[in-house]
Order: C-alpha cells, then structure tokens, then sequence
C-alpha cells in the first residue's frame, strides 16, 4: 500500500473544522516526486521551479505536461490583466466557487488573493463563514459570488438570465468571460484539492 | 456537427469551437483569443488527457469511457455525445457505449453535496447519491474509476483515503490515479467553459461591444 499513512498525532495534525483566512497545510494522501527525481519535463510541468516545494504541486508532477498546461491556463484566467475583471473579482469567485464546492483550503488562499487585491476583507470573511456574501456587499460582488455559484452547480445553472443581469450592472463581456473561466476553473482546482489530500491548520497555532 | 471532430484533424480542430460553434472571426473567436493562453491550453489539455501519445497505463478507451460518462453526468449533450462518438470509433470502446450511456441515466443527480470534517459546519452536511458501478459489463478497474468520477462530480467533498485505496485494489497506480483525477477535474471546467460559451453565444454580443458584422 502505498497511500500516505496518516499516522501523525491529532496535535501535529489538526484538520480545519472551519473556512478560514489562515495559512493551511495541504498533505498529499499519495507520494509526491521527490525533488531527485525531477527531470526537465517535471520542471517545465511544474512552471515555477519554486513549487518544487510544494507536495500538492509535486504530486501532480507524476502527470508532468497536464500539469504544466493546467498550470499555464490558471495564469492567464488569474493573472492577465490586459482588459476583462479585475483581479480581486477573479479572486472573489474562486473564493465563492471553493466555498460552494466545499474546499477549505481553497477557500482560505484565494480569499487571502481578494483581499491583497483590494477586496473587502469584512465581505470575504461572512462569505467563509455563512456561505453568502453580506446582503450590504456591493451589487458587482453579490452578482460575481452568485454567477459563480451558479457556474458551478451540477447541471450547470448559468443562464441567459445571468448574462441578462450581468450586463445590466454594468459588466461588458471581456469581464464575463474571465468570470466564466475563473468560476469554472476553480472546479478543477477545488476537485484535485479536496480528492488528493487534506488540509490542516498551522501547528504554531494549535497551543 | 456533420463533418465530425477529431483529436487528429489536419488541421487541427479546437474542441471548445467545434462543440460551441465558434467561426473564426467571430465576437466569441475574439473575446476567447484575449486569453489566448487559456484557448491554447485548455486545447492541450484535452489532448494530453484524452489522446496521449504514450497512454501511460490508462487506455485512450478507458479516458473516452471516464470523459463520456462525467459529461453525461453533467448533462451537456453536445459534448456528451462527442465523446460517446470518439469512444465508439475507439479500440474496444464501441461495446462500452451502451454500459456508459445507462451508468450515465442511473447516476445523474444534483450537486454539489457531501460532509465536512465533523464540527460547526457539519450542519451543512447535504446527504445525496453514493453511486456504485457494477463491474459486470466493464470490468473491476473501469468500475472503480467512474464511481470516483461519480464522487468527484458531485461529492467532492467526500473524497478521502479510502476512495483512493479502493482505485489502487482495483489496479490504479498512484501516477494513473493522479491523471485520472486530472481528467475528471479538468472535464468539470471544460464543460463549464462550454456551458458559458454556449449561453453567450444564443445571447448574442452585448449591444455597442463587437462588430455587428463579425456576430455569429
């Protein structure tokens, strides 16, 4: 059997019972690569050489090219900034995608990304705790939370309706679009997160 | 979709413009070329998954048989029956058509539901199907990998250990069992994306964005 054991204590190892802004762990229950291991396919899979660091991004290196175009796609939903959502935006759905879904971890990095982007940190934080956005959040936040939530409905629920609305608050397409693609790429984030592994809280936390 | 979609075309096809319905030049040609990076990607990802060069120990049948059954869940026809096409035409894959198209009407449900680890938020536990597929017709190791694809389309919050264990007893290595859980992941965002395309498409460019004359 080759499944990571999960034989540490509860003490070292404690799972979040919560969605939160915190700094999680993420532990694969399969083996990663090992750094040795890696070949100039791996480090072009994994993108950034700094996440040969990472277990979570070690682990799917055992796929090293899906990786990369995974990778590669995740860059240009979040982070091309020529024309389309701003970021904070892009951020807030993954964040309400990841809420939806059910991913802790998830939830707690890109909440952390919307609010380094000048999101309201106050509206991110009812979201992880209740589910919904504060009804006193902007109508441009509670219209990209609730797309986004439709987005990743199974069968999908987005509708014409919601193109409908969205134009009407004032989003052109370039800004649908990008949040089509963030809301429906954090569905692939969210699935490889919460089936691989699991997340736990900082130790330095846990007195 | 007379003349059919082929991973191998010459030249090549896009899936997402093919299943959409995208012209070359059209307002959604445009606005998907401003993510040009994504268009290229999520291309090569569809390939990658779907018709490797080297299978890796996980048949091109057994990805066509996975990609069809978790589009069908979905209940995105015109991908679902592109992939059921391309498995018929593949390998052995035509006599799998039949077994997939009836786990596919016993399994589609709504989701997302499942459990969270036990504490405050387990008042948002949300019970629903656990789907067994039975390895009569397929086999224990194509069974084992579409009730994962099961679990991970609709529940996958209760993904754990065990679930990857059971893909292991039943053949899995720990590499297949990661591009298997890439190509359901990946299968959930490309039938969004197709979704959402779709949707903009019958809505027709907004109103003073676009050229009238490239609309489609």
């Amino acid at each position: 059997m080759s499944i990571t054991q999960q034989n540490a204590s509860p003490q070292e190892h404690r799972e979040p019972a919560l969605f939160t802004t915190a700094l999680l762990d993420w532990h694969p229950w399969l083996s990663p690569l090992e750094e040795s291991e890696l070949t100039e396919v791996h480090y072009e899979g994994l993108v950034d050489r700094a996440r040969a660091k990472s277990p979570y991004f070690m682990l799917l290196a055992r796929d090293p090219q899906v990786l990369g175009a995974r990778t590669r796609s995740d860059k240009d939903i979040f982070y091309n900034t020529a024309g389309g959502l701003p970021r904070r935006e892009r951020e807030l759905a993954a964040t309400a995608v990841s809420r939806f879904n059910g991913c802790i971890y998830c939830a707690s990095v890109h909440a952390r990304f919307s609010e380094r982007q000048g999101g309201s940190a106050e509206a991110l934080a009812v979201l992880l705790a209740t589910g919904s956005l504060p009804v006193d959040a902007t109508e441009a936040w509670l219209l990209v939370a609730e797309v986004a939530r439709q987005i990743s409905e199974t069968p999908v629920g987005f509708s014409d309706v919601h193109v409908r609305v969205l134009r009407q608050a004032g989003f052109n397409d370039a800004e649908i679009f990008d949040l089509i693609n963030a809301s429906s790429f954090f569905n692939w984030a969210n699935r490889l997160m919460l089936s691989l592994g699991y997340p736990t809280l900082p130790v330095e936390k846990q007195a | 979709m007379t003349t059919g979609f082929s991973f191998e075309a010459e030249p090549p096809q896009d899936l997402i413009d093919y299943v959409v319905g995208i012209e070359s030049g059209s307002w959604l040609d445009t606005l998907r070329r401003g993510r040009n990076a994504l268009r290229d990607n999520a291309q090569q990802s569809a390939v990658l998954l779907l018709n490797p060069e080297r299978d890796e120990g996980f048949s091109r049948t057994e990805r066509l048989a996975v990609a069809s059954f978790v589009a069908g869940l979905h209940g995105e026809q015109d991908i679902y029956r592109l992939y059921l096409g391309l498995l018929e035409r593949s390998g052995e894959g035509h006599a799998l058509s039949a077994a997939i198209r009836q786990f596919v009407s016993e399994g589609r449900t709504r989701g997302p539901y499942g459990a969270y680890p036990k504490g405050a938020l387990s008042k948002e536990d949300l019970n629903g199907l656990v789907f067994d597929v039975s390895a009569g017709k397929i086999g224990n190791r194509l069974s084992a990998a579409l009730k994962h694809a099961h679990l991970l389309v609709y529940h996958p919050r209760d993904a754990s250990a065990d679930a990857l264990e059971a893909l292991q007893q039943a053949g899995w290595s720990e590499t297949a069992i990661v591009t298997l859980s890439q190509l359901v992941s990946f299968l959930t965002f490309q039938v969004r994306i197709i979704h959402g395309l779709t949707v903009l498409r019958h809505a027709g460019p907004a109103v003073g964005q676009g050229l009238p004359e490239s609309t489609s």
